[in-house]
């Protein structure tokens, strides 16, 4: 337990609670809009989707723009279970029977395409997340074209940080696991991954699938925010979307992915008033950051506790 | 038995036979050099021996214990964890990570959790992570790179580079190891190190070693024994005095004598 419970992970529980409970009481005390909450409700699902697409393509290396394809397997799963069984309860029942379709198509999908290298791999996965719309499209249980909607609106600030929390505490996990350095040396190189005994296969399907999951459970949080879920709100742009948090914040980066999608967050709330002009600016914003920050926001360094002065003084004394 | 056995060894690609019938056998404890004009075949050789390419036909056996391995048959991830590494012609190191992260990545076969010890932390995670932490720092200090432990890999000179990755195939817990010209682009004095180098990690660490180099100072200086390839096939083997002196060496090196 000396392990888990040492000064660094004390800091970092503290501050993950004072900043529940400053937003619980912005949001008690109405200082927090409707409209400012709806769009902390975006910047936390888009940074389960960042984190998780961050681990198949900055940590692992592989180009996937199929995200959005497993994101809705979780938004149909929750929103037909919640139709039923209004309740947080069918929420969960519904995140779970997402997360076990998402691992299992993902499966059946990586196996195969993670033969492929990058521009191969990108449109392979391009297509299955192409494939999966079109079934949504075709498919009665999750009402055809035009979807499901008038779905139970249960997504609250405390359930919201809840899963955003978990899932940076399981994606923080995996990267600095033995798994995860087998997937960033697949990244690194592939060729030298597999002579140093790593099962480059094996790594490269687990990850992907990790992100599937992820992805899936950001999507059933997707349907219960916003009411109605329909096939065409996950298809290429959506994925895109995902993607350029995870080149703006830094390839390998999770808080890098944290700090983008707040950013980006922001940038939408500001640019809401010139809808005509809001996309415009919004790729105006990219490809600046993107000709003077070309590795992402933070590279693939990491903001963490790590970093404040009295840790490791003496080492940052040596490298200065 | 020998400790490697190839058997007959050929690969095509297409019309081409990069490696044909080569037949060679490694004892344990040998330094064993590979030599040859360019395209001779020796890479094709080495990635043959560490799965990179099937062989078109022949086989390679290794003796593990008292177990004998058909390596030809394994994949490579699965020939490292036999006991038999390699380095690259052309550095192939994790470079953007620390040289502690290079030889961690070496030792991942240590860790004693799955999926779930990893995203949970429970189990064996912190031990293991401990103790892996502790072996490749212990490990760094067995190769003098502990100083440079928290370095970038790409920032290393390239001398350093070169022992680093040695290091890191030896770190898999290698037993047979195939260094892939380790002198290649190094000045004399990085190669005289490099030279003292690899001698004292295979007394310490009791190895066998296969080398393809083209310094011929380094190869006759350290090699016991020499293998000649040309144009993929096996042309001569012997010690380096007997190498130096063979008549079919010297010509696939130097051309045949021509009248005028």
């Amino acid at each position: 337990m000396k392990n888990v419970l040492n000064k660094r992970n004390l800091i970092t529980l503290v501050i993950i609670g004072v900043l529940f409970f400053v937003v619980q009481l912005l949001i008690k005390e109405r200082i927090i809009t409707a409209y400012m909450r709806s769009n902390i409700y975006w910047i936390g699902i888009y940074i389960i989707l960042g984190l998780s697409l961050n681990m198949i393509i900055g940590i692992t290396g592989q180009l996937s723009l199929g995200h959005a394809g497993f994101m809705s397997i979780g938004a149909f799963a929750a929103a037909v279970v919640l139709k039923t069984n209004p309740t947080l309860t069918g929420l969960f029942i519904g995140i779970g029977i997402g997360v076990l379709i998402s691992l299992a198509v993902s499966f059946v999908v990586a196996v195969p395409t993670l033969r492929l290298k990058g521009d191969y791999l990108a449109i392979a996965t391009l297509g299955v997340a192409e494939i999966i719309r079109i079934v949504l499209n075709n498919l009665s249980v999750t009402g055809g074209a035009s979807g499901i909607s008038n779905i139970k609106m249960l997504m609250s600030w405390p359930l919201l940080y809840t899963f955003v929390i978990l899932t940076i505490f399981l994606t923080h996990n995996f990267k600095n696991s033995a798994i995860g350095r087998a997937c960033i040396s697949i990244k690194e190189d592939e060729i030298a991954a597999e002579a140093m005994g790593i099962n480059t296969t094996k790594y490269k399907v687990i990850a992907f699938m990790f992100g599937a999951a992820l992805a899936a459970m950001a999507g059933s949080l997707f349907s219960t925010t916003y009411y109605i879920v329909k096939p065409d709100s996950f298809g290429v742009n959506t994925s895109i979307n995902i993607l350029i948090l995870v080149v703006f914040g830094g390839m390998g980066s999770l808080s890098g992915t944290i700090i983008a999608t707040f950013i980006i967050g922001l940038v939408n709330i500001v640019l809401q008033p010139y809808a005509e002009i809001r996309m415009i600016l919004y790729a105006l914003i990219l490809i600046i950051v993107m000709i003077f920050r070309p590795q992402g926001l933070l590279g693939s360094q990491e903001l963490s506790t790590k970093l404040l002065p009295n840790f490791k003084w003496k080492r940052k004394e040596k490298s200065s | 038995m020998s400790l490697l056995q190839i058997e007959k060894l050929t690969r095509n690609f297409g019309g081409l036979s990069a490696v044909s019938n080569v037949s060679l056998a490694v004892e344990e404890h040998e330094l064993v050099g590979l030599i040859g004009p360019n395209g001779a075949g020796k890479t094709t050789l080495f990635n043959v021996l560490t799965g990179v390419y099937t062989p078109s036909s022949g086989r390679v056996m290794f003796q593990k214990g008292d177990k004998s391995i058909e390596l030809s048959k394994l994949p490579p991830y699965k020939i490292t964890r036999m006991g038999v590494a390699r380095t690259f012609q052309n550095i192939r190191l994790f470079k953007e990570l620390s040289v502690l992260d290079n030889v961690k990545i070496a030792m991942n076969h240590e860790a004693r959790y799955g999926l779930f010890g990893a995203l949970f932390r429970i189990g064996q995670y912190f031990k293991s992570e401990a103790l892996i932490e502790e072996k490749a720092h212990a490990f760094l200090k067995e190769v003098n790179l502990d100083e440079l432990a928290e370095t970038k890999a790409k920032n290393l000179p390239y001398g350093k580079q070169r022992q680093l990755e040695i290091a890191r195939a030896l770190a898999t817990g290698a037993k047979l190891l195939f260094l892939d010209e380790p002198a290649a682009g190094m000045n004399p004095q990085e190669t005289h190190a490099l030279t003292s180098f690899i001698k004292e990690i295979k007394e310490k660490m009791n190895l066998t070693i296969v080398l393809i180099e083209h310094d011929m100072s380094l190869v006759m200086e350290i090699c016991e024994r020499i293998f000649v390839l040309d144009y993929g096939k096996l042309i001569a083997s012997g010690t380096p005095d007997e190498i130096k002196n063979n008549p079919r060496v010297i010509e696939a090196y130097l051309g045949d004598e021509v009248e005028l």
